[in-house]
């Protein structure tokens, strides 16, 4: 695969070659500065026909796919809201090797860690052989910058993918779509059944602009599937299979909170922040997530909420029993979820009016004509590595493996107030606040504060930076320096030697607008 | 104006030496003084590598804003000795003693580490002492000890051993080990040294933790040793001194400073004599303000 | 100092390391090394363990490390020990005297 010599050097100073394969760069600019196009939308959804008495039932996997007219080279998409307990990925792929089709483009909504099957094997064996997605772990990530794939792998954030379909950068041929329960015309929902994975968010938009929709379930119900979170309107075939997942994986118990004093310290720092914030008054809206330290955040951020009589006005993202428990004491009017991270905040939407399934897009597509992020007052990020122009690294770990995916951190930044990314200042011998990250995935200039076990470092170059630096002084909270928090880490660790790659670019890491904001390359073997 | 600098010892929280992740850990926490612990902690089949591991953390990555502490192994034990050679060459602010009972004791201590220290060119004297007071004889004598040696700083009370001393059982209200408390608080304000006062042990208790403290702080302890981080930001908030406090202490210091001036010998606040000691609580007063992040420039007092 | 027989120093919890060490049969100095931070310190930590088995005039030992993210001081400190459990000698804390 042909790579240009020529590079960019784009706005946080990454180099760039300005055209990688087929891929034609478009370098980051600044995180607002791209205007989309005001031409309509693209779609591969077609009209259909179905009449009374008709069938969308089809009676395995391969019979769904011989319909849908796949065929080698097409694009095929799943979500990931069965997390680590997915089984959809590994049956659908088994059953396409088997037809014998090759060639496709794979684009799951998030992150791949599925481990038995391996997606290595099925790209290896021809069956796919490019990749878009939020981020590769384990053995595929491995495998990825070892050099396996011809064409670069993509990377974007949760935001960008229906950016990018509607933008008809990505169209998707088929899209599985696993469903907790689904009747036999296709409305389809995580929200009930045995196992039950909560918001199906991320697959929404797959559902309403793919051309051919297969809906997989292992829990049919009787017509009609109420609530129908995939509505009908957009299936074209319906699966029952065994089973979807493993139940103990999809149906955790609620997420449990770390007992580590160290990320308790960071956790209670950042909702201390948040409290003093001028922002921290009725109404206010907070996004915490699903990290080790995002759910002890949650609970202090309670704590003080109850402390001052403060009322949010809504929750947003991911959803832990710990949100939940905050809506149930009042203390939250509205959970907004584009996904369910346990088994109770899974159960909770179909049990609670004031908390609802949204759209990704609703969430976090910064091209849409209004995302939720827009009304976000505080957004709390987890990182792997923060450089001292506040540059976040949530993709690849201390050797240059790939350890994490995008996620929706870029977005979050993007579009919350203020941003606050958590993190110790080393973890184990890697320093996690460095001169210049391995890897740039959420740019500098939209990150506020980042919180550590040896203060808080507010980012002077932040549009909030200013009244949070007066906010926080008044409330007695350490402020240090980000240099000085990067010179703590580096005199426990010592310099690190950096990371030795080829010229090679194996993934392409796209920020919010479709821009290239940094590229992996092979590691030096 | 006190020549040595005021060392805040509200809250104490011990760094097993066996643990390289614990001590790392211990610098980012609120605690005043940090103690890398060589004895109770530390299994006998590890005392030697505890050695090794405090040595060099302490001489590597020594918080600078906190009082930096070693606790030594028994005055009896086989360990002692090489604890001492360890110990005074990573010259910490001080060395804490367990299971003190008599004043010669700590007497001993004082005088082997006096040799190291002239051996490797160190101040002599300049390393303190923090006595733990573990049983009923240590009770007895806690006046002999609070006086037995100008290294000595303060004084800790610990319940675990006492209590065990005293063949009674440990309960939460802690009237066994009342006396106890207030007899080595006692002997320090005679000996004019700080005294600690004793752990709580239900990390999961937060409002026991704040009745406990805010007895210790009543009854007139300078400080409480931690078990547990999370118990550190409770414990310093009840050492937090009161506005009407703050203000007596810069009147003091105000006083004291008008006294230089005027080159009186004696000086009086509210008809009666300031002392040296009077004049360091109120520079430990405004030490605690300024922990707790109460600014004091500009007053008005 | 002479390393007699094989001895053990230091743990696998995080933030550590456990060493092994062992007479070398006039083999001279071998090092194994497993660490989660090879790529970033791997040659600091070789270099660590190097210079405290020549402080220490070690000149035969096969040093087998396992590194769960230690800091420098920490794998010194865990050398330290593992030497003189190995020479069945106790340090003498006076050396510390000439830095």
């Amino acid at each position: 695969m042909e790579q240009s010599r020529e590079t960019y050097i784009n706005a946080v100073g990454r180099e760039i070659p300005k055209q990688i394969g087929n891929y034609v760069v478009k370098p980051y600019t600044g995180a607002y500065t791209t205007v989309p196009s005001d031409a309509p939308v693209h779609t591969l959804r077609t009209a259909g026909k179905h009449v009374s008495g008709d069938c969308k039932m089809v009676e395995n996997l391969k019979d769904a796919i011989v319909k849908t007219g796949l065929k080698d080279g097409m694009t095929i998409s799943f979500h990931h809201s069965f997390r680590e307990g997915d089984e959809i990925i590994g049956q659908v792929l088994t059953a396409i090797r088997e037809l014998g089709i090759k060639g496709l483009r794979f684009a799951p909504s998030a992150v791949v860690n599925i481990k038995n099957p391996s997606i290595v094997d099925f790209v290896k064996d021809g069956t796919i052989d490019r990749i878009e997605a939020s981020g590769i772990r384990g053995e595929l990530g491995d495998a990825v910058l070892d050099g396996l794939m011809e064409k670069p792998v993509i990377l974007r954030t949760h935001g960008s993918r229906p950016r990018a379909i509607e933008a008809g950068e990505l169209q998707i041929d088929v899209a599985f779509i696993g469903a907790s329960a689904a009747d036999e015309y296709g409305n389809a929902t995580g929200q009930i059944g045995p196992n039950a994975c909560g918001s199906l968010g991320y697959s929404f938009v797959d559902a309403m602009n793919a051309r051919r929709v297969v809906v997989i379930t292992d829990y049919l119900v009787d017509y009609p599937c109420c609530p129908a979170s995939i509505s009908q309107q957009y299936v074209d075939y319906v699966v029952k299979v065994d089973r979807i997942g493993d139940p103990d994986k999809i149906g955790k118990g609620a997420a449990r909170m770390t007992k580590n004093p160290r990320d308790l310290l960071i956790a209670e720092r950042a909702a201390d922040v948040m409290a003093a914030s001028r922002m921290f008054k009725e109404n206010f809206s907070f996004q915490t997530g699903a990290g080790a330290i995002s759910i002890a955040c949650t609970n202090y951020l309670a704590d003080r909420m109850e402390e001052k009589g403060v009322k949010a006005s809504f929750a947003l993202g991911g959803m832990t029993a710990a949100i939940v428990d905050m809506y149930k004491k009042g203390l939250v009017r509205v959970l907004e979820c584009s996904q369910s991270f346990d088994a109770v905040a899974a159960r909770a939407i179909a049990e609670e009016p004031g908390i609802v399934e949204i759209d990704n897009a609703v969430y976090s597509n910064p091209f849409s004509k209004g995302s939720m992020l827009d009304k976000l007052n505080f957004g709390v990020l987890g990182a792997l590595e923060v450089d001292t122009d506040f540059n976040v690294n949530i993709l690849t770990g201390s050797s240059g493996e790939m350890m994490g995916g995008l996620g929706g951190g870029p977005d979050v930044a993007a579009g919350s107030d203020i941003s606050i990314v958590c993190l110790p200042v080393v973890r184990g011998r890697t320093p996690s606040i460095t001169k210049k990250v391995f890897t740039c995935c959420t740019p500098g200039e939209t990150v506020a504060a980042v919180v550590t076990e040896a203060g808080i470092a507010l980012n002077p170059k932040h549009k909030y930076y200013a009244e949070l630096k007066e906010d926080l002084e008044n409330a007695n909270l350490k402020l240090v320096s980000i240099e000085d928090l990067q010179k703590l880490a580096e005199s426990l660790t010592g310099v690190p030697k950096p990371i030795e790659t080829t010229d090679r670019v194996v993934c392409i890491v796209e920020y919010r607008d479709g821009t290239v904001i940094d590229v992996i390359k092979e590691i030096k073997k | 104006m006190a020549e040595k600098t005021i060392h805040l010892k509200r809250t104490s929280l011990y760094a097993s030496g066996a643990s390289p992740v614990n001590m790392i850990q211990a610098i980012f926490y609120n605690e005043d003084m940090l103690i890398y612990d060589l004895e109770d902690s530390v299994p006998a089949a590890e005392k030697d590598a505890a050695r090794f591991l405090v040595y060099n953390m302490v001489k590597n990555h020594r918080p600078k804003d906190k009082y930096v502490c070693i606790r030594v192994n028994g005055i009896y034990s086989e360990y002692l000795e090489e604890d001492l050679q360890a110990a005074v060459r990573a010259n910490p602010d001080c060395i804490r003693i367990p299971k003190v009972e008599y004043a010669r004791e700590v007497q001993d201590i004082s005088r082997r580490i006096a040799a190291i220290e002239e051996k490797i060119g160190l101040e002599v004297g300049k390393i303190e002492l923090i006595c733990n007071i573990e049983s009923y004889m240590g009770v007895i004598n806690a006046m002999e000890i609070a006086h037995s040696d100008p290294r000595v700083v303060a004084m800790a009370v610990s319940a675990e051993d006492l209590t065990a001393s005293l063949k009674a059982q440990r309960t939460k209200k802690g009237l066994e080990v009342f006396y106890a408390r207030n007899a080595v608080l006692m002997a320090c304000r005679s000996a004019g040294i700080d005294a600690l006062d004793i752990v709580f042990s239900d990390i999961n208790d937060k409002e026991g933790l704040e009745e406990d403290t805010a007895l210790a702080k009543n009854l007139g302890f300078d400080g409480k040793t931690c078990i547990h981080p999370r118990q550190i930001d409770t414990v310093n908030s009840f050492f937090t001194p009161s506005m009407k406090e703050i203000k007596y202490a810069l009147r003091v210091l105000q006083a004291v400073e008008e006294g230089k001036k005027q080159h009186k010998g004696a000086v009086t606040l509210d008809g009666g004599m300031i002392d040296k000691p009077m004049e360091l609580r109120a520079l430990t007063t405004l030490a605690q303000a300024k922990a707790a992040g109460i600014r004091t420039e500009g007053m008005v007092i | 100092m002479e390393i007699k027989k094989p001895a053990v120093a230091g743990t696998l919890e995080s933030s550590d390391c456990q060493i092994v060490i062992r007479p070398n049969g006039g083999e001279g100095i071998e090092i194994e090394l497993e660490s989660d931070v090879a790529v970033m310190f791997g040659d600091s930590i070789r270099e660590t363990i190097q210079n405290t088995l020549e402080e220490f005039g070690v000149k035969d030992a096969y040093v087998e490390i396992r590194d769960k993210g230690a800091l420098d001081c920490v794998i010194k400190a865990r050398m330290e020990c593992v030497i003189c459990r190995g020479a069945e000698e106790k340090y003498d804390w006076t050396k510390e005297d000439a830095r």
